[in-house]
């Protein structure tokens, strides 16, 4: 009944047509026309989410056939997984980002902010469905352009440099990438089969030398998106900038882009190169975990140490992926929805805090407990959401990621153990630093007003549904097992069988 | 007895109507009167690109391809591609020369190019509002030359041909109404350089015919197969031909004329030479390589690769320090000459299972890369101040505020250099390195990707000046309104640029079917 409804190119048009829309409207009109087409995409998306239950959606055309491309879109698993992370986190950050474009320092107008938002929302909606290589490169490259006029438009007084450095460091990626896709271009050339379907992809024989170097490229871009410790250092400096909305879509979105595309494309079209990649990339892995909590521990500004914890948690993802387990993958796909939410939280609700200080050192905090019990309320919850406690679904990702892991790495699983012990002091110490204490003279002055009804609004939200799915992880992970299940299938790698025989 | 050479005047027919109509154009001057000259040959000209244009259209249609005019006019699929790319560029070109609404009914051409700078005679013929109408014959003279240029069969040909296409852009090089010290330097420079290139190009011939004993591709061609010649008068005519043409391309190390030329041109004469000289010559260059010297690849195709990878180096980094807006524009062309040799060095000839050859490739990206630069040439027309083009870049500061429109199609243009995906230049990019690694360039594209990124920091240079940029006091340029023709221009180019990077399956395939050259 709906397979002649193009309901994922709908899905994908709605913000870039409300991006488009947004170019003409102005004012008070504008803000209202763009959070209606960002909750329009949230109803849509969870629609077509229960839509795919079961079997799937999927759409195909030919689009450039000479060098075999196609518009091929399809709506399973991990993608679902994603394009529902991305629907819930737009309208949050429209809430908490009202008055963005009214600030002193804003360049344009919160329309604008919307209207890029929405476009960057879109292309990254085309990132998570597609299911041709091209045209996922082309939306993975074009995400760039909206994010990067966000990063400059709105924000801190050095966010020019940051928006430069931001682009640049993913422009690298991405021709390293556009490098690995004319590659694929000329192996499947070579082997009689032009084609840039996954699904044909997976097909080709890239066990060879040139099939390494190819997985290098693709490895290196999504390393950079998703940064891996040595290719993470735009993060802070832009997350530092931008807006708190800003960051919130870097890193729960574009971000989940990096970890996205290890599963999509390294292990499902690359199985041999992941697998001879595998060890350098997990001990990768480790040093991002324990180095990013390191650093957020460190960390003398508050945004910086939100993206470091972030640092820090892409490192369990990109753990998990590797550890080539069907929990650990699971595990770590359930985690990048959880640590979109969680980290969203925590940038908002720090965002409010900077916003009413008018600086992000902690330093200059201190006892904001007392005058605005609500805020450092929701800061405690979204702080433990962060360290993944029991309860929250970043725990239950988490736990899989290392379960999974344990079966086939348990030296390194140990060593990641590392970082969860760290997230529990980076966060409470930073709760300590900020919230506990007698108030500052300073912080009475200017933290003056709770959190009211929009604020609260935009966040709890995605308090509420961290819980949900701590308590309730089931549904959300069989739909991950989809996506790990048929990764494990076609790469051919089979689970450790249990150490200890069933009933024993 | 002499027999009577066979002429297939159908098929040859687009070069004579170019031919015809720049004959024609010369007659105008004498015998139309001044006040009406001017309608009278920008009618002429248009007519006959576009004359030329549905012929050419119709002959790749119908025609089978074959060898014109006693074997020295190769009438193949890629040539009919490339005077395709070339009419069209020549028409868009065409209309920048016709704009006058911008410099007050004025055109961007020196109003008497005799008179001595600064003298007497000179304001007198401002004052007269006297213009050259001759720009319109010498555009179709040269357009015509390097259609023949694109598709000579022999070398000889490909020498007139060289000539006849290079001798109108001297000329005009030196005609613009602003700067005029630095346009005749720059005709002179360009002259100099240029007929210093001709004699290595003639000598290369030299040496190709010592080598073979024939001017004809096939003949060069089937010498090196029968590899009974002297190895050394190859290899030194390789050489000189490879400079010759490889000038005209302007690539390194013989670009050095482009930033002087581009920059002292009148701008839609520099609009002209960076996308049909470029054209032209990258179609001569195929053709002779690997037509004639297809069989010696071996030697050129690491000559090539070094030239390309030397030719992307000094265009995106000698770019980035630019600050004159035609200069910069003159760096972005020597770079993508460099992506364009990328392309020429994978030699991938096209048969059963290629999808991507390096001419449909090449063709693809030319037609990318030719409408971003129309495109964007003329928005420089269009950014003035005080009465003159404000070429200097601080002059662009904060023009997304003063005029959004400009601006916004100027960074369309700039992204789609830069190979920006949703342009065509990504597209471009994409096919032309596809195909190089296709040939067994791999290190090639990973090289040619470096440079797109820094190339890419250039013209975000630009787009950062416009968008975020505070206007400089004093300095701000102000946005000239455009006649018809300007517009038409700027609607192609944006169409086209959004529409190649869209969907550009249907021009791929076009040129996908116009790999193969005949011998």
């Amino acid at each position: 009944m709906f397979n002649s409804i193009p309901l994922l190119t709908i899905l994908a048009l709605l913000p870039l047509v409300g991006a488009l829309v947004l170019l003409f409207t102005k004012g008070h009109v504008a803000k209202l026309v763009g959070l209606g087409f960002a909750l329009t995409t949230t109803v849509v998306g969870v629609l077509v989410f229960v839509l795919s239950r079961g079997t799937g959606l999927v759409e195909s055309a030919p689009w450039i056939r000479p060098i075999g491309a196609w518009y091929a879109l399809e709506f399973s698993g991990m993608s679902g997984i994603l394009v529902l992370l991305t629907v819930i986190l737009v309208p949050a950050v429209f809430i908490a980002e009202w008055n963005v474009g009214d600030r002193p320092e804003a360049r344009w107008s919160t329309g604008t902010f919307f209207a890029m938002a929405l476009a960057m929302q879109g292309l990254a909606l085309y990132v998570f469905m597609a299911s041709d290589v091209l045209l996922f490169y082309i939306a993975f490259e074009a995400t760039l352009i909206p994010m990067y006029f966000m990063v400059a438009g709105w924000g801190g007084a050095r966010r020019t440099s940051a928006a430069v450095k931001f682009l640049l460091y993913s422009l690298a990626g991405g021709l390293v990438m556009l490098v690995a896709v004319a590659g694929l271009y000329a192996v499947g050339s070579d082997q009689g089969k032009v084609s840039f379907l996954f699904s044909d992809l997976a097909t080709l024989d890239l066990s060879g030398t040139v099939g390494k170097w190819l997985f290098a490229g693709f490895f290196f871009a999504f390393a950079v998106k998703a940064p891996l410790v040595g290719l993470h250092t735009w993060l802070p400096d832009t997350a530092e900038q931008a807006t708190p909305g800003t960051s919130t879509l870097l890193v729960g979105v574009l971000d989940k882009i990096g970890t996205f595309g290890m599963i999509k494309v390294c292990l499902l079209v690359f199985p041999e190169a992941s697998a001879w990649a595998t060890p350098v990339i997990l001990v990768w892995a480790i040093v991002s975990v324990v180095y990013g909590a390191f650093m957020a521990m460190g960390s003398r500004d508050l945004m910086r140490f939100v993206s470091y914890t972030s640092v820090s948690h892409f490192g369990f993802m990109v753990f998990g992926i590797f550890a080539m387990t069907t929990q650990s993958i699971s595990g770590s796909i359930f985690y990048m929805l959880n640590h979109g939410l969680s980290s969203a939280a925590l940038f908002l609700v720090v965002g409010y805090l900077v916003q009413r200080r008018g600086t992000a050192d902690v330093a200059a905090f201190g006892g904001v407990q007392k005058v605005a019990p609500v805020l450092a309320g929701v800061l405690l919850m979204a702080g433990l959401a962060t360290l993944s406690l029991p309860g929250f679904g970043s725990f239950v990702g988490e736990f899989f990621t290392m379960a999974g892991g344990w079966q086939r790495y348990p030296v390194q699983t140990a060593f990641i153990t590392i970082g969860m012990v760290l997230s529990a002091v980076y966060v409470l110490v930073m709760y300590q630093r900020t919230m506990t204490g007698p108030v500052t003279p300073q912080v009475a002055e200017t933290v003056r007003t709770d959190l009211d009804l929009r604020e609260k609004a935009a966040v709890v939200p995605l308090i509420v549904i961290l819980l949900a799915l701590g308590f309730l992880p089931k549904p959300l992970l069989e739909v991950a097992d989809e996506t790990s299940v048929a990764i494990m299938n076609s790469s051919g790698v089979t689970d450790p069988a249990p150490q200890i025989e069933e009933g024993n | 007895m002499i027999t009577a050479p066979t002429i297939e005047w159908l098929l040859l027919s687009p070069l004579l109507v170019l031919l015809g109509g720049a004959a024609l154009g010369v007659l105008v001057e004498a015998l139309v009167p001044r006040a009406s000259r001017y309608l009278a040959q920008v009618f002429l000209a248009s007519l006959s690109i576009i004359a030329a244009l549905a012929l050419t259209i119709t002959n790749w249609v119908s025609a089978e391809p074959t060898i014109a005019a006693m074997g020295s006019i190769a009438l193949d699929r890629p040539a009919y591609l490339f005077w395709t790319l070339l009419l069209l560029f020549g028409l868009g070109s065409l209309a920048l020369f016709a704009e006058r609404s911008l410099g007050n009914g004025q055109s961007a051409f020196a109003s008497s190019a005799a008179t001595v700078p600064g003298s007497p005679l000179e304001r007198e013929a401002d004052r007269l509002h006297r213009e050259h109408t001759e720009i319109f014959p010498l555009l179709l003279f040269s357009l015509f030359g390097m259609l023949m240029f694109a598709a000579a069969n022999d070398l000889l040909t490909l020498f007139v041909a060289l000539e006849v296409f290079s001798l109108p852009l001297y000329l005009l090089c030196g005609m613009a109404r602003r700067r005029r010290l630095l346009s005749q330097e720059a005709a002179l420079k360009y002259f100099l350089l240029g007929a210093l290139s001709s004699g290595f190009l003639l000598y290369g011939i030299a040496m190709l015919y010592g080598y073979s004993g024939g001017f004809h591709l096939h003949e060069i061609a089937d010498a090196i197969t029968a590899g009974t010649g002297s190895n050394s008068l190859l290899l030194a005519g390789i050489v000189l031909v490879g400079v010759g043409v490889l000038f005209k391309l302007g690539a390194v190390p013989f670009h050095s004329w482009t930033p002087d030329v581009y920059t002292g041109a009148p701008t839609p004469v520099t609009a002209f030479m960076a996308v049909a000289t470029k054209t032209a010559a990258v179609a001569a260059l195929l053709r002779v390589f690997f037509v004639a010297l297809g069989g010696a690849r071996w030697d050129w195709q690491p000559m090539f690769a070094v030239v390309a990878v030397a030719t992307m180096l000094v265009g995106s980094v000698i770019g980035l320090v630019q600050s004159d807006i035609k200069r910069l524009l003159a760096y972005s062309s020597i770079a993508h000459a460099g992506f364009l040799l990328v392309g020429v060095v994978g030699v991938v000839a096209a048969g059963e299972g290629v999808a991507l050859s390096s001419v449909s490739s090449i063709g693809f990206y030319l037609l990318a890369y030719g409408l971003a630069t129309l495109g964007a040439f003329a928005i420089v027309t269009m950014v003035r101040r005080s009465g003159g083009e404000a070429n200097n870049i601080s002059s662009w500061r904060g023009l997304g505020r003063t005029n959004p429109l400009a601006a916004g199609l100027m960074t369309l243009f700039l992204l789609s250099f830069a190979g920006i995906p949703l342009t065509g230049g990504f597209v471009g990019k994409l096919v032309v390195f596809a195909s190089a690694w296709d040939g067994g360039y791999g290190w090639l594209v990973l090289v040619a990707v470096v440079f797109s990124l820094v190339a890419a920091f250039f013209y975000l240079k630009i787009v950062v000046a416009m968008w975020f940029s505070e206007p400089v006091e004093g300095e701000t340029a102000e946005v000239g309104t455009p006649s018809a023709w300007t517009w038409g221009v700027l609607v192609v180019a944006t169409l086209g640029t959004i529409i190649l990077g869209l969907v550009p399956g249907g021009v791929l395939d076009l040129a996908g079917t116009a790999g193969q050259f005949i011998r």
